[in-house]
């Protein structure tokens, strides 16, 4: 009982704040370590690609970027149906403090994929089903924020945006699965859980990547909605003691 | 361990240079200024909420 009671203290908007604060530092240098690490594997150890040359270490930010995009969306929709069930305050913010950042992540897929496309297929841009669909999740991301910014009320910004949320999540899988169900000039998942078609050096260097872009996903997203929460909850006495430092005994 | 020869074979990459270097730079850019952005945000917002709770403290206790 008293577990369960811990939970949903961390749900509250007034111990949210000063945790999300102790843990910036942590993702953040862990986006650094694990970013300097994979950078070392992917660009100076990694042998070269017998097909693609040196020109496939772009797959370092692409598949961690293009990863991060279709995470970033489910979080968002996760939140969005918590926030939609339970009505609880806290949803809507993490839904909007992420959205910034996975629209970035949609955007360096596309940028990524289009300076590899076209030395190895010969066009920036093909209207290939991973590629379009890949688009259209920007889209989602721009039209989420975009939706959000124009309902003044707060709470019912969210549920709109939450329910834009929950309809576009049918695009994850379709890009996902998009290079198994359509013919397409994308090569197919580079990854797999019984055998990889990858060296280890590889392997460790996009893991690694893939760890630094989560981390730093995070603590960006945690710094936003840290500034998310105090402009909402401005009237309330939490802030008040947070800001001025008055009153209040339940700060840790 | 090293794969590359000397640095200008690093930076060449085998060719692909331009398309490696236009991935890794605008990513880098964009990993840099993002947190900056979010950061000063943050640090704005606090201010200015001090600002106007100080000031409507004041209000009340005049």
């Amino acid at each position: 009982m008293k577990d369960r009671f811990n939970l949903y203290r961390f749900a509250s908007p007034a111990t949210f704040y000063p945790l999300a604060g102790r843990m910036i530092p942590w993702f953040a240098a862990f986006a650094a370590l694990f970013g300097l690490a994979g950078l070392y594997l992917g660009m100076l150890v990694a042998p070269t690609d017998f097909q693609q040359g040196e020109g496939y270490r772009i797959i370092f930010i692409h598949v961690p970027a293009s990863w991060m995009s279709m995470f970033i969306y489910l979080v968002m929709a996760f939140w969005a149906a918590i926030g939609l069930a339970f009505n609880t305050r806290l949803s809507g913010m993490m839904a909007q403090a992420l959205a910034p950042t996975g629209a970035l992540m949609a955007f360096l897929s596309l940028w990524t994929g289009a300076l590899w496309g076209k030395p190895m297929w010969g066009a920036w841009w093909v209207w290939d089903a991973r590629l379009t669909s890949e688009l259209i999740l920007l889209f989602l991301y721009i039209g989420y924020m975009a939706l959000v910014a124009a309902i003044d009320d707060p709470r019912r910004a969210d549920k709109a945006g939450g329910l834009l949320l929950l309809v576009g999540v049918v695009n994850i899988p379709i890009i996902y699965f998009s290079v198994q169900w359509w013919n397409t000039l994308h090569q197919g998942s580079s990854v797999n859980l019984t055998k990889s078609s990858m060296a280890v050096t590889m392997l460790w260097g996009m893991l690694l990547m893939a760890f630094c872009f989560w981390s730093y996903a995070i603590a960006v997203a945690l710094a936003r909605v840290r500034s998310i929460l105090l402009e909402r909850e401005r009237h309330t006495d939490w802030v008040k003691a947070e800001l001025l430092g008055v009153g209040d005994g339940e700060r840790a | 361990m090293i794969y590359w020869n000397s640095f200008g074979d690093f930076i060449a990459m085998g060719g692909y240079g331009f398309y490696v270097w236009g991935s890794f730079g605008l990513t880098v850019a964009i990993m840099a200024i993002e947190p900056v952005l979010v950061g000063r945000r943050l640090k704005n917002t606090q201010a200015r909420l001090k600002r106007q709770l100080r000031a409507e403290s004041r209000k009340e206790t005049a």
